[in-house]
């Protein structure tokens, strides 16, 4: 059974539908990235699945359980990275991992987790004295100090720095090279594409598009584009593999100075999926 | 999966306990206006109304030393539960917490143990100022044993009672003023800034005579007045029986609201 199965999943607050019947199966072990506008729908469906929202309506198990009705045992076996929290503004970052930490049945040694996320520098500091990004990893280091199945991370690395956010992306890895499950949400292209073996698109409440970053959208089938210029002469084809075409291009001793091959990016066909949904 | 317990609940509300005393006292605000309040409120009662109660040779002021020690405990209890709840609600403390495998009971009890540990010290600041600037005489042992059962169940029943009306407070902003409208007003006619509740027509001795403060305050005069201060209460008796009676009844009370209002996240979610 896949560690995330959920069919037909819809939300409706007061008349408006955030989510409207969504599939996902996620199963043990993977990367799983929910990629998708502002309003999509990410936080609601990540929330549900985590047992803090009620669903309105559709089937979801998680770990096995339905998160409407699952208890402590199910809750000491997930670990949640919420999209916004202030709370522990006057407790230093040691005093809150140690704190979380002892609600969990073997929980990983503090110093390895704040070291984990980078703050080892700034374990004795206060967190309401962290910047955005200090404090963002301070959610994760509390999100996994529990050792977590399955971990729920809701936009991670916002206010992070590019260097900031390399090293969570390589934290990412490690844990999922543990065996450690992990959904995701993300509107930063790059995250997905560097770091999900699948990922879906959401739009409006929907999952307009799913599959690998190489394959999401039919990216894979899309073929290339070849761009060249002879004679003074603009030329381009649009060919589902371009060795060809450029090989005959090379015998009949064309001028290539100019010769391009493009595929659309993970950006392309994003845009293009959500641009036809909006 | 590893053959490791979940620490229980009782575990888990003492290390609630410390981390809320812990934040309590470095929000240095807190600190000042939760324990100087009552304080201040005090000195100026005893300063401005300065006389004795007729032949009894009882001040004003240690009157209102007993009667401001319920204040203090209302006070503790009913505003830092009802507005911290409101506040870990929308800083995200709760929705962090529910997130693990902590129970609500375990946090309830963290929250129990701050207030008990704050009104320890509220309290014992009040009886400090009635025994050095007002001369009040510490009471024997027998009705320190009164004051354990009725201090016990005033916190408890405050607390209680904080935690059920959070539910009414949307915004922890206006928690301050929301929690104020009862206290205020309960503290008028039950005989903490008015004394002897006498004074009070009856229909408003009988609607203060159904919440806990009335009791509360009688109680403490009990403990810290001569007997026959006694004539100055609404029955004329310190009616001990009634007063753990009604006090039991408001932690039941109280219980009861908790179970159905607590919630971990807003509504409508
Ligand atoms: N508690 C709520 N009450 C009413 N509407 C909500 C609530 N939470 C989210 N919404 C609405 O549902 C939609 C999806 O929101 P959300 O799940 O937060 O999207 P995302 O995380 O993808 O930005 C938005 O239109 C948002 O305004
Ligand atoms: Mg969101």
């Amino acid at each position: 059974m896949d560690v995330i199965e959920v069919r037909g999943l819809r939300k409706t607050y007061r008349g408006h539908d955030a989510v409207r019947g969504i599939d996902l199966s996620v199963p043990r072990g993977e990367v799983f990235a929910l990629l998708g506008p502002n309003g999509a729908g990410k936080t609601t469906t990540v929330e549900i699945l985590e047992g803090h929202r009620k669903r309105s309506g559709g089937e979801a198990r998680v770990l096995g359980e339905d998160p409407g009705t699952a208890g402590r045992d199910w809750r000491a076996r997930i670990g949640v990275v919420l999209q916004d929290a202030d709370d522990a503004a006057d407790l230093t970052v040691t005093e809150m991992v140690r704190h979380m930490a002892g609600f969990y049945p073997d929980p990983r040694p503090v110093a390895e987790v704040i070291d984990l996320v980078g703050l080892t520098e700034k374990s004795k500091a206060r967190i309401r004295t962290l910047s955005g990004g200090q404090r963002r990893r301070v959610d994760v280091a509390l999100g996994i100090v529990g050792r977590p199945e399955l971990l729920f991370l809701d936009e991670p690395t916002t206010g992070f720095d590019p260097a900031a956010r390399r090293q969570f992306w390589d934290l990412i890895r490690a844990l999922a090279t543990e065996g450690t499950t992990i959904l995701l949400t993300t509107h930063y292209l790059e995250e997905a594409e560097a770091l999900a073996d699948r990922l879906a698109v959401l739009s409006g409440g929907v999952i307009v598009a799913e599959g690998t970053p190489a394959t999401l959208g039919g990216r894979g089938a899309a073929g290339a584009k070849v761009s060249w210029r002879h004679e003074g002469v603009q030329h381009t084809e649009q060919v589902a593999d371009p060795t060809e075409l450029i090989r005959k291009l090379v015998a009949e001793d064309a001028d290539l100075t100019t010769l391009t091959v493009t595929r659309p990016t993970l950006e392309d066909t994003y845009l293009t999926l959500i641009g036809d949904h909006r | 999966m590893t053959a490791a317990v979940l620490p229980g609940t009782a575990h888990n509300g003492l290390a609630r306990g410390r981390v809320e005393l812990l934040q309590f006292i470095r929000d240095r605000t807190a600190v000042i206006f939760t324990f100087a309040f009552p304080a201040m409120l005090l000195l100026l009662f005893g300063t401005i109304f300065g006389d004795s109660y007729e032949d009894t040779g009882v001040s004003v002021s240690q009157v209102y030393t007993a009667s401001m020690i319920a204040y203090g405990i209302l006070s503790t209890g009913f505003i830092t539960m009802g507005s911290g709840l409101a506040m870990d609600r929308e800083d995200g403390t709760l929705k962090r917490l529910h997130g693990t495998p902590i129970t609500a009971t375990a946090y309830l009890l963290g929250k129990l143990i701050l207030v008990l540990v704050l009104s320890v010290a509220e309290v014992t600041l009040l009886i400090l100022v009635g025994v050095l600037v007002y001369d009040m005489p510490l009471p024997d042992a027998s009705h320190w044993v009164v004051f354990g059962w009725l201090f016990l169940l005033s916190v408890i029943a405050c607390t209680l009672c904080g935690i059920a009306v959070s539910a009414l407070v949307k915004r922890a902003r206006t928690a301050g003023a929301i929690l104020n409208v009862p206290l205020v007003a309960l503290q008028f006619i039950s005989g903490v800034f008015i004394h002897p509740i006498t004074q009070l027509p009856s229909w408003l001795i009988t609607v203060a005579s159904l919440f806990p403060v009335k009791w509360m305050s009688q109680g403490f005069r009990y403990v810290f007045l001569p007997d026959e201060m006694k004539v100055y209460e609404a029955a004329g008796q310190w009616e001990l029986g009634r007063i753990a009676l009604v006090l039991g009844a408001w932690c039941v009370i109280g219980l009861a609201l908790c179970l159905v209002t607590f919630r971990w996240t807003e509504k409508d979610r």
